[in-house]
């Protein structure tokens, strides 16, 4: 970990300006990802601005009967509000399927957007990686990829966004509200937030420097099962391989993502339109144009069988 | 004490103490934090400072330079010292890769320098300064590749149950050429990493030119002399403690760079210096089970009697590196006329493989314990019944050898019996619950019991406590408990007047910990010295000692009973004594058996594998304490999941590394992946295992339980994947329609 600065600033907009004003400066929240990064100075911030006392810490209604949800919520407060567990079903099991108790009680709701991808190359810096290092390169492309993405990477990049809230926040559209250091606000719907790697790796997300998250703004609810089922090789504790986040009619008519395939929480709007026909109809078309490596290409059959499996639950 | 007949009658048969399910003494520390492992050891380097090991960043070739200028100006750096620095640290006891020292670079991750700072941050932040300039060389990194230029094995190679290359009875080739009923499949077991809780660690601190190192290995007594040597030291100038073990599996039987280089920093920073090894150093700084690839041929008549049994293996490593001795087993476990079994070894530039729990029957047994499977359904038998017919008493590659005891069947029958066996449909893929395919699978388990020299010292003083001191380790296993046992049988006094000191090398050498040889050798030499203890007692309170019958804390003879205590009155007794196994433990096969049998379900959508149930019936010799022995059988069997479900150091074969070198991507199971675990030991005792009667069940758990789940799957889905661990995208192509 290289030395740092720290400061405790008084409002968003405060953390906005000393983050946007310091070089090489970053929020903190739960920093369950952060400070492992630095640990291994895969981050190497010079400058900590801590936004843990700014509130930002509530689940309140809107009046489009929607949810904002403060940036500084934790995954388990989440997880456990019952506006949450009644309307927002896939959201509350997504978040249930993510990391462990401990983690959860610290991560928040905006830090769980932002986290970093698993790569095993990102971790080693002493492998190529242009999303750790820009212009270094790429080991994962022909390296080992049984845990990355097949659709959306590019020939700088294979990495996978590899959370699952953002999945099930993708799914319902929810919109990611900022401030910026000139205390602007503005709202970025998910489908924009995360961004694919194309030959800019390093950034994961279309944030700007020293922009802020202030909440994320659920839309009001939608009708259906809620669905979140996350594949691992372990039955806890372990990221997807394959994560389907769907809510659905008992026709099988609804909406559905992708977690653990792509740089971002993956959807195809136009292919939910096929739902009823069948989990090939719709990945067929979702998939469309993947290219997976010869170590993940499983992922194609298995993203299509277990969007099966959630439509066969939501049928019965 | 010499091991050289068939032990007798002896006051361990009382077992007032032994044999008795008991907690651990030592339960109470390890649970409240007051256990000192070797990082924690404040209480004896308080002021000691902190090492931090930078790896190579190549897999193959030289160091040309290493610039330290900016890493000594950082803040809080006391002392750095390189590997160019260093003539090259001779090599200890089963070490093939050299730790460090020179300019050369045998695997990705050798430290090529240790950075001592004040604090652990400032030393790891002073270590990314360091830079390092490096001639890297072409390496060969890929088994599969590198099996067809493999040598075949010549002798006696790895630790493990030992053996030549290649073993000929009969004429294998034309018996299986003539076999009505035949299999020929070939497996693969992956590359495995011990994974224990506790990293590799040492405090070193130097008393003039006597060092302490406190540290964490299985072997003080392997270890001590290895230290010795390497540091160019004579052995009464180094000393070892190691009370407190969290986990080894094989990986801490020898020295590690954590050892060598807290010495080393200790040295140039001229005060005590703690170094751990980094998690993401531990998969390719230290050593791993190799990976395997393997062959069995089957030959049997109609009626399911094999007359042609053949299982050659293939694995890699390092120069002067021995193989996975995968083929062991299969010497000892099934009867047939006919029989091959051989070794190759290939040439690779990983990091070093070496034991790891189990070695050999492990991934031996992950195989052949599969191919009967498929061999038993060749057949139409049911498998459990296949291996009846194939039992043996003899060792079947030397019909004069008898197992002193060998009770497999009656494992298998009361598995059988206890887990419903019965219920098992044998078509695979017929039995559906909601979204599982459910099945059921075993497997046999078999595991040499190697026995080691061990010593003990034994005193008892005025206060009627005995104290037990010896170099054995308890690496979790609960040795400190099964000497206490032991000690407190012998003596006839309660488990709470005994003391139990342990790890030193001060302490008389013992067998340590490894091969599950620990336990029943440790409390051997244990036994040995209380045996001398009795005599002088007796002696000094006017017994006769082979009257005397120590027990309710005195000692009686006719009508005559004094209080045991009462013999130290005048000064503390002692008494030390070494168990030795010489050739007579040889005139019979000593081995231990199990059966295991595993119900798992498949998700029918996704191919996930969740183990519903196992059920491990083990026939041991003498269970010391039923207790520690079922957590030792239950977490084999956990680590053998393990292997056939997950686990896998996946190899960059262009790089020449371990990539997924970290818990979050080297996966071990949780609590959820299995839901039921029962272990039932048969009632024996085996008076060619040692006095104690005693035999190993540390790595019998893991024995044979990675093909009992394949099994289970196979049963399941229909689906038989060779090539561990049978993750879901072995089995998503040919999983049948869902719905």
């Amino acid at each position: 970990m290289k030395s740092f600065t720290y400061e405790r600033p008084g409002s968003p907009a405060e953390a906005a300006a000393a983050v946007a004003r310091t070089p090489e400066a970053k929020f903190i929240a739960g920093g369950t990802n952060l400070l492992d990064l630095m640990k291994l100075q895969i981050e190497t911030p010079r400058h900590l601005v801590d936004v843990n006392g700014l509130g930002l810490d509530t689940v309140e209604p809107t009046e489009e009967g929607g949810l904002r949800i403060g940036a500084l919520v934790r995954n388990t407060d989440l997880a456990a509000h019952p506006r949450v567990r009644t309307d927002y079903g896939v959201l509350a099991r997504a978040l249930l399927a993510g990391a462990s108790g401990q983690l959860r009680n610290k991560a928040t709701t905006a830090g769980n957007l932002l986290q970093r991808t698993r790569c095993p190359y990102f971790y080693d810096t002493a492998q190529a990686c242009n999303k750790r290092q820009p212009g270094s390169g790429c080991s994962a492309l022909d390296g080992v990829s049984r845990q990355l993405a097949v659709i959306g990477g590019s020939e700088a990049c294979i990495a996978t966004h590899p959370g699952d809230m953002a999945v099930a926040m993708r799914v319902l559209d929810a919109t990611v509200e900022t401030i910026d250091a000139a205390g602007a606000a503005r709202t970025i719907p998910i489908a924009e937030f995360h961004r694919l790697p194309g030959d800019e790796p390093s950034r994961d997300t279309n944030l700007e420097p020293g922009e802020l998250i202030t909440a994320v703004m659920l839309p009001k609810p939608v009708a259906g099962t809620h669905i979140y089922r996350k594949v691992r090789d372990r039955a806890s504790y372990a990221y997807a391989l394959v994560s389907v986040a769907a809510i659905l009619g008992k026709d099988g008519s609804g909406h559905v993502a992708f977690g653990g395939v792509a740089h971002k929480p993956w959807r195809v709007e136009a292919a939910e339109t096929d739902l009823p026909k069948g989990a090939k109809a719709v990945t067929e078309q979702v998939f469309a144009g993947a290219k997976p490596t010869h170590e993940n290409a499983y992922k194609l059959k298995l993203a299509e069988r277990t969007l099966g499996a959630a439509l066969n639950q939501a049928r019965a | 004490m010499k091991f050289d007949t068939q032990a007798g009658p002896n006051p361990i048969d009382r077992l007032k103490v032994v044999g008795h399910a008991t907690d651990r003494i030592d339960g109470k520390y390890k649970t409240t934090g007051t256990a000192p492992y070797a990082y924690e050891r404040h209480d004896v380097a308080p002021d000691a400072a902190y090492g931090y090991v930078l790896g190579s960043s190549i897999a193959k070739g030289r160091v040309r330079s290493i610039d330290t200028a900016s890493a000594r100006q950082a803040p809080g750096v006391i002392a750095i010292v390189t590997t160019l620095d260093t003539p090259r640290v001779e090599r200890g006891v089963m070490n093939v890769a050299y730790l460090f020292g020179g300019d050369v670079i045998q695997h990705y991750h050798q430290a090529v320098a240790v950075v001592v700072a004040e604090t652990f941050e400032q030393a790891r932040a002073a270590s990314f300064l360091v830079k390092v300039d490096y001639a890297p060389e072409a390496g060969v990194f890929d088994l599969a590749a590198a099996a067809k230029d493999a040598e075949p094995v010549p002798a006696d190679s790895g630790e493990g149950s030992g053996g030549s290359g290649e073993e000929r009875v009969g004429d294998f080739e034309a018996a299986f050429a003539q076999a009505p009923v035949t299999l020929d499949a070939s497996y693969r077991t992956a590359d495995e990493s011990h994974a224990m809780m506790e990293p590799h660690a040492t405090v070193a601190a130097w008393d003039g030119e006597k060092v302490t190192l406190w540290t964490s290995n299985q072997m003080i007594g392997w270890g001590h002399g290895s230290l010795a040597k390497m540091l160019n030291l004579p052995k009464d100038k180094v000393r070892l403690d190691a009370p407190y073990v969290g986990g080894g599996f094989g990986g801490k039987l020898f020295v590690r760079a954590d050892a060598v280089l807290a010495a080393l920093a200790a040295k140039a920073a001229g005060r005590p210096v703690k170094v751990a090894l980094t998690r993401p150093l531990i998969a390719n700084n230290t050593t791993h089970r190799p990976a395997t690839i393997q062959r069995v041929r089957i030959g049997a008549t109609q009626d399911g009697t094999i007359t042609a049994i053949a299982h050659e293996s293939t694995s890699g490593n390092l120069p002067d590196g021995d193989p996975e001795t995968a083929v062991n087993q299969t010497k000892f476990l099934y009867a047939g006329k006919n029989r091959l079994t051989a070794m190759k070894l290939a040439r690779l530039d990983l990091p070093e493989g070496n034991a790891m729990r189990a070695p050999g029957e492990a991934p031996g047994l992950a195989v052949l314990e599969v191919a009967m499977d498929e061999m038993a359904e060749k057949l139409g038998l049911d498998p459990v019944e296949f291996r009846i017919r194939n039992d043996t008493q003899v060792v079947p590659t030397k019909p004069d050898l008898r197992f002193s005891q060998r009770d497999l069947v009656g494992c298998l029958k009361l598995g059988v019996e206890r887990f419903g066996w019965a219920k098992r449909n044998p078509k695979p893929g017929q039995v559906r619950d909601g979204q599982w395919l459910v099945g059921l699978g075993m497997a046999a388990a078999f595991r040499d019991n190697m026995v080691m020299k061990s010593g003990a010292r034994v005193r008892l003083d005025a206060s009627g406590t005995v104290t037990v001191e010896t170099d054995m380790t308890d690496i979790g296993t609960g040795s400190y408990t099964i000497i206490a046992q032991t000690a407190a049988e012998m003596m006839g006094v309660p488990l709470n007047r005994v003391v139990v000191r342990l790890g030193d090398s001060d302490f008389p050498v013992s067998s340590g910990s490894g091969g599950q040889f620990g336990a029943n050798s440790s409390t051997a030499g244990v036994y040995a010295a209380c045996v001398k203890l009795r005599e002088s007692i007796a002696q000094k309170l006017g017994f006769n000692a082979t009257d005397a019958v120590f027990e309710d804390g005195e000692v009686r003879a006719g009508n005559r009973a004094i209080p045991l205590a009462q013999a130290a009155a005048e000064g503390e007794l002692v008494a030390e004594d070494t168990i030795e196994f010489g050739d007579f433990s040889k005139t019979q096969q000593v081995s231990t058996f199990g059966a295991h049998f595993v119900e798992v379900a498949v998700d029918v959508y996704t191919a996930e594998v969740r183990v519903r149930r196992m059920l491990a019936v083990c026939a041991a010799g003498r269970i010391l304490n039923p207790k520690s022995a079922r957590s030792q059988v239950i977490g084999g069997m956990v680590m053998g999941t393990g292997a056939a479900l997950m686990e896998e150091l996946a190899v960059d074969t262009k790089r020449g590394f371990f990539a997924n070198h970290d818990l979050a991507g080297y996966e071990v199971p949780v609590h959820a992946d299995i839901q039921h675990q029962e272990v039932i030991f048969l009632d024996e005792t085996d008076p060619m295992s040692s006095p104690m009667k005693a035999k190993g069940v540390g790595e019998l758990g893991i024995s044979g339980i990675a093909a009992a789940v394949a099994n289970a799957i196979y049963n399941a889905t229909g689906i038989r994947v060779r090539d561990y661990p049978i993750t879901l995208d072995k089995l998503i192509d040919r999983m049948p329609d869902a719905a």
